[in-house]
Formats: structure tokens, C-alpha cells, sequence
């Protein structure tokens, strides 16, 4: 290891080949343990014993969509967030209220959203 | 012997010993949560619980897995074979490789980063893409509707999550968690900062799709959600990951706000307890409320869930967050 | 030497599952190769020593911008045979396009100039003991303020527009008014029952079963308090 960095980083790769090491292990185990004997009923999708009636991927609700845009939008808050926090004690009032703008700027598309009712889920 | 130590192999050994130390703990734990919700739950609704399987059903975990492994692995005709049979894979590697990072005791996280917690958000905003994968490629109609509400419900509260842990973040003022743990020596943040950890514990219930938030998998509408198609062992590897998240959300709530591996109080017949029992402690007692919880309360209707985490947590959290940075500002409590 | 194998190994992947991206026959495979892309990125800012961006770009791209893309594809029935008559269509138009980006591209980087000391500041970003997190922080919110301003008005323009372009009043719906619903008096009955007496001391009967016909208790008893839970 050339870098410190990296170092730190390395047991995540140890823990995530582990880990798969583990889930590959499990499922394979089982596949070549148990019985496998299928047939055409058994492999159809549930539907409470009906034939399914059509295809399961089809359009969907819109909101849906406007769930994980508003979504990007508050990450994308947070992610700001997380610098502003550690830093706070070395940067005076000005980065306090520049931050609190900011704030205050989504506050107003947050009330807009929910004026507009955005936000409800009937 | 030293020599051995620092060199790449050595170092390699030392992980992977370091690792299999943490995680068969932990695999352990999860099966033994299993059994304890059953008991728990059991026990609060005056039943006995398993008890068959040796002593007080202690045995219980073992003869399921053995089960499970002995069923027939069955995937859909419509489904996307590869697909199908990753989702629950890597929703367990998520749940495992988030303990890397975890601090059991005073320096005893393996990987030490500066990010930790930024690692712990960034792991647990992936797991909704076992969720989304699993619904889509089993071509069920009640798995596609699962893991859209799923998909929905765990975005929705991680909102909330974000804003709390910056909250808690401004009390430390740096990103390693073992610092977010020292920073608590004197008081645990659960106390000044109360409502936040409530807003976080129960976030921490929608994020793992526990009652009273376990939409997802309403077995009274959606049968189970989006893990219906599956059986044998990618079923017990979807179950290990929910447990497996439980317990971490557990420790993630720990380290924030239950002062890590600290005892309560720093005198004598405490102290001698080693830090990771306290730590272990604190998780248990979280997770019986997990259990409790469910025990207690009835699940929650879709709309009022968003309203919840929308509409209450997201502008109360955000409100808590600027009212304790300009404390901290005010009073020039915050960390250099 | 670790760290160099590194960064080709995943600068290899990176590019491998770009290319992916574009070639891919099911658009899910093509997102979820883009993912991938994403996480060897996201390593690559950790060569760098960037472990601050390396986990933003993790929590905001894969975390949530993928996901919606995700949410688009897997959502929307894609006609594969309508996609491929239209590619002939369109393909000189979207040829001309690209020429024309390309060129744009080769300008600015035709221009280019580097600092001098570019190969000194070349993967040594941190300064001493200060972590990637802190020393952003002491600048975007100061010295860059106008910039991270001009952010939040951009997320605010996207919120405003996301809202205009999706949202949708649909007609007769009936919302749960949950302060009214609370406040409401009248229509809860509490009493307090004897112990082992049953609620028929309080004038409460039960319906009446289908096969045993009671005429008697029909309706004046139950209704007022019934029916409502």
C-alpha cells in the first residue's frame, strides 16, 4: 500500500468479497443440496391461482417519479449539508447565514410543493 | 513474525481474520434475532414460542436454515434469471459490508475511514436497489408493487435521516465515527438532542421496512411483498439482510445517539465491563423496542406514511437542525 | 505500484461498462451498467484521495439520481421495434449532433492551459491534517458563496419544474382531513360498561342474525350509536 488512503479502505473490499463469498455459498449450497424438479405451474408468477391477466411492467403512477425527483433535490440538501456541519466552528457567522439562504431558498420550494399539494397520497 | 505482519500477505491475513471475527458474530446474532423476536412476540401475546427444537428452542435458528436449504430454488418463467437471483445477494452484502466501518469498541473499527458515517448513508441509500431489482425481475405483479412502495417509503424517510445525522454531526464536528462515539463521553446525545433521536429511531423502522412502516410486505394485501417469488435460500438471504439491517440500524443509533461503547456512568463496577458488551448491550435493548414495536402498534396506511415523512419529519428535522446550529453558534459550543 | 494497478484496473471497468451503457439491449441492464460506472468513479476519486466526493457522488448518483432512472426505465413500456424504426429516422439528425459536440470538445480542450505547477498539485489534494470534508467546507460556503447560492436557486428551479411538469390534480379524489376528523364530537360514543354486564345494558343491540329473525331490535336502539367506529 503506497497510500495511507487506500489502506483504510482496504477491509471493505475483504468484507465485500466475504460477503459474496457467503451469499454465493448459500445459494449455490442450496442448489446443489436440494431437489430441484420444476414444472410449468410451479414456475408461473403467483397471482392467486389465476393465469396472469397482463403484463406485469407497465406505466405507472406519476407521482411515483416525482417522489424520487424530490428526493435528488433534499439529497442533494443533505450532501451540502455534511461539509457546512464539520466546518461550522471555522467559519464564522457569514458561512452560518450563507447556509440558512440556502436553506431558506428550498424552504420556499418546499412550501410551494406543498401548497400544491405535491405532498399528498390519496 | 513481525516481519510477516507488515508484509501484503500478512496485512491480508490479519483483515480477513479481522473481518471473520465481526461478521460471524454478527451472522450469529441474526439468527439468534430471529429466534428472539419469536419468543419476544410469543411472550407478549401469551404464547410460548418455539420450544421444540432443543432446549427453550434454542436450536430453532439451525433447524430452519437446514430447512430452508433443503427447499427447491424456484424462479418465475417470466423472470430475469441473473437478476432474480442477484437482489438478494447484494442486499445481504449490504448489510454486512456496512460493519466495516462499525466502532465496537475504542479503536476497534477495521476500517477506520474519515467518512465512516457518510459510508454507513451512502451503503444504507443503496439498499433499495435489492428491493427495486428483486420486484422487477420476478415479474410479479404483488413483487412490483412491493418494491415500488418499498422504493417510495425508504426514499421518503432518508430524508429525515440525512438531516438528523447532520444534526448530530454539528455536536462533533468530524465525519469518523469512533470521533461521533469520543464526542459523547461527558453526554450521550439522546439527551440534548431527544427529539431527533426519536425522529431517527423511527425512520430507522421505515427504513427497514419494520411494523408499523412493513408496507412493502403486507401479507393481508400484497402477500409478501416484493420477495413473493422466492423461495429456499434466496428467501433466508432476504431475511438475513432485514435482520442483518436491523441490527445495524440498531448499532448506526447506538453510535449517534447511546454514546457507542461508553457505560452509562464512568465509575467503578461499570468501567470494568468491556466497551464492545456495552455496546452489544445497547443494541439488544434497541432491538427489543424494534420488536415491541411490532408487537404494539398497527401498520401504518400508505398516505399517511408519506404524509409522516414528508409532511412532519423532513421540516421538523430541518427546523431542529438550524435551531441547533445557531445554539451551538451562540453559545460557542461547537467543535474547532 | 498497488495504487497505479488500481487506477487502470478501474479506469478499465469504468470505461468497459460505459460502453455498456450505450450498447445494452435492455435499458435496465444499460442503468444498472451505468451503476457500475458510478461505483469505479467513485473509486477512482478514492485513488485520488478525494473520499468526500468519492462517497457524494455514491449517496447522490447511485443513491438517488440512479434510482429515478431506474424508476423511468423499469416503468415505461419500451417498445422495442418503435425504437429501432425511429433510430433510422433519426440518425443523421443525432450523427450531426454528435459531430458537432465532438468539435465543441476538441476546441475546449484545444485551449486548455494548465497551471504550472499542475504536476506538483497532481494527487496530493489535502493539505496536511485537514480531512477532504473540512477543507471544502471552509471555502464553498465563503469564498464561493455566490456559486453555492446559485446552487440552491438551480434546485429550486428544479423543484418548481418538476412539480409543473408531473404533478397532476386528479378530479374526485377524497382527501383525509385528520384535524377534522379528530375534532369531530358527537359521533364517538365512550360509556363506561359494568364489568360482565355487556354493552346491551346501554341500550346497544347487535344486529340482528340472518336466520333467527327478531323483528323487535331493528333500528331505534342501534342506529344512533352504531356504525361509526
Amino acid at each position: 500500500m503506497t497510500q495511507p488512503l487506500l489502506a483504510d479502505y482496504f477491509p471493505i473490499l475483504v468484507f465485500l468479497v466475504i460477503a459474496g463469498g457467503i451469499a454465493a455459498a448459500m445459494v449455490g449450497g442450496s442448489l446443489l443440496v436440494a431437489r430441484q424438479k420444476p414444472n410449468p405451474e410451479k414456475l408461473s408468477a403467483y397471482e392467486c391461482g389465476f393465469e396472469p391477466f397482463d403484463d406485469t411492467r407497465r406505466r405507472f403512477d406519476v407521482r411515483f417519479y416525482l417522489v424520487a425527483i424530490l428526493f435528488i433535490i433534499f439529497d442533494l440538501e443533505v450532501a451540502f449539508l455534511f461539509p457546512w456541519a464539520v466546518s461550522l466552528g471555522g467559519i464564522g457567522w457569514f458561512g452560518f447565514l450563507s447556509m440558512v439562504a440556502f436553506l431558506g431558498v428550498l424552504t420556499v420550494g418546499f412550501v410551494y410543493e406543498w401548497r400544491k399539494g405535491a405532498l399528498d397520497w390519496e | 513474525m513481525d516481519g510477516f505482519l507488515a508484509s501484503p500477505i500478512g496485512i491480508l491475513a490479519i483483515t480477513v481474520a479481522q473481518t471473520l471475527a465481526l461478521l460471524v458474530p454478527v451472522l450469529i446474532a441474526v439468527a439468534y434475532l430471529t429466534l428472539a423476536e419469536r419468543k419476544v412476540l410469543a411472550a407478549m401475546q401469551l404464547r410460548r414460542g418455539p420450544n421444540v427444537v432443543g432446549p427453550f428452542g434454542l436450536l430453532q435458528p439451525f433447524a430452519d436454515a437446514l430447512k430452508m436449504l433443503m427447499k427447491e430454488t424456484i424462479i418465475p418463467s417470466g423472470a430475469n434469471r441473473v437478476l432474480f437471483i442477484l437482489a438478494p445477494m447484494l442486499l445481504f452484502m449490504l448489510a454486512m459490508i456496512a460493519w466495516a466501518v462499525i466502532p465496537v469498541q475504542d479503536g476497534w473499527a477495521i476500517a477506520d475511514i474519515n467518512v465512516g458515517i457518510l459510508y454507513l448513508f451512502a451503503v444504507s441509500s443503496l439498499g433499495v436497489y435489492g428491493i427495486i431489482i428483486a420486484g422487477w425481475a420476478s415479474n410479479s405483479k404483488y413483487a412490483f408493487l412491493g418494491a415500488l412502495r418499498s422504493a417510495a417509503q425508504m426514499v421518503s424517510y432518508e430524508v429525515s435521516i440525512g438531516f438528523v445525522i447532520v444534526t448530530v454531526l454539528l455536536c462533533v464536528g468530524s465525519l469518523n465515527l469512533s470521533d461521533v462515539v469520543r464526542a459523547q463521553e461527558r453526554v450521550w446525545f439522546f439527551i440534548p438532542l431527544f427529539p431527533m433521536f426519536i425522529i431517527f429511531f423511527i425512520s430507522a423502522l421505515a427504513e427497514t421496512n419494520r411494523a408499523p412502516f412493513d408496507l412493502p410486505e403486507g401479507e393481508s394485501e400484497l402477500v409478501a411483498g416484493f420477495f413473493v417469488e422466492y423461495s429456499s435460500m434466496s428467501f433466508a438471504l432476504f431475511f438475513l439482510g432485514e435482520y442483518a439491517n436491523m441490527i445495524l440500524m440498531s448499532a448506526l443509533t447506538t453510535i449517534l445517539f447511546l454514546g457507542g461503547w461508553y457505560p452509562p456512568v464512568h465509575v467503578v463496577p461499570f468501567t470494568w465491563i468491556p466497551g464492545f458488551v456495552w455496546f452489544a448491550l445497547k443494541i439488544a435493548l434497541l432491538l427489543f423496542v424494534f420488536i415491541w414495536v411490532r408487537a404494539t402498534f398497527p401498520r401504518y396506511r400508505y398516505d399517511q406514511l408519506m404524509r409522516l415523512g414528508w409532511k412532519v419529519f423532513l421540516p421538523f428535522s430541518l427546523v431542529w437542525l438550524v435551531l441547533t446550529a445557531a445554539v451551538l453558534k451562540l453559545t460557542g459550543w461547537l467543535p474547532a | 505500484m498497488i495504487a497505479a494497478l488500481a487506477f487502470y484496473l478501474f479506469a478499465a471497468i469504468l470505461i468497459a461498462s460505459a460502453v455498456m451503457v450505450v450498447t445494452a439491449r435492455n435499458p435496465v441492464h444499460s442503468v444498472l451498467f451505468l451503476i457500475l460506472a458510478f461505483f469505479n468513479a467513485a473509486a477512482l476519486f478514492l485513488i485520488a484521495g478525494a473520499e468526500f466526493l468519492a462517497m457524494t457522488l455514491v449517496i447522490v448518483y447511485v443513491g438517488a439520481v440512479a434510482v429515478l432512472f431506474l424508476f423511468v426505465v423499469m416503468m415505461l413500456d419500451i417498445d422495442f421495434a418503435r425504437l429501432r424504426e425511429g433510430f433510422q429516422r433519426y440518425a443523421p439528425v443525432g450523427a450531426v449532433i454528435g459531430g458537432i459536440l465532438f468539435l465543441e470538445l476538441l476546441l475546449v480542450v484545444g485551449s486548455w492551459s494548465f497551471a504550472d505547477q499542475a504536476e506538483d498539485l497532481r494527487l496530493a489534494p489535502i493539505t496536511g491534517d485537514v480531512t477532504n470534508a473540512q477543507a471544502l467546507g471552509r471555502v464553498i460556503y465563503t469564498d464561493y458563496v455566490y456559486l453555492f447560492q446559485t446552487a440552491g436557486l438551480i434546485l429550486l428551479v428544479a423543484m418548481i419544474g418538476a412539480i409543473v411538469l408531473t404533478h397532476r390534480q386528479r378530479p374526485g379524489t377524497r382527501r383525509q382531513n385528520i384535524a377534522a376528523q379528530v375534532n369531530r364530537s358527537g359521533s364517538v360514543l365512550l360509556e363506561k360498561v359494568p364489568s360482565g354486564a355487556g354493552i346491551a345494558t346501554l341500550g346497544i343491540r347487535r344486529p340482528p342474525e340472518p336466520e333467527a329473525e327478531k323483528p323487535k331490535v331493528t333500528h331505534e336502539a342501534g342506529h344512533g350509536h352504531g356504525g361509526h367506529h
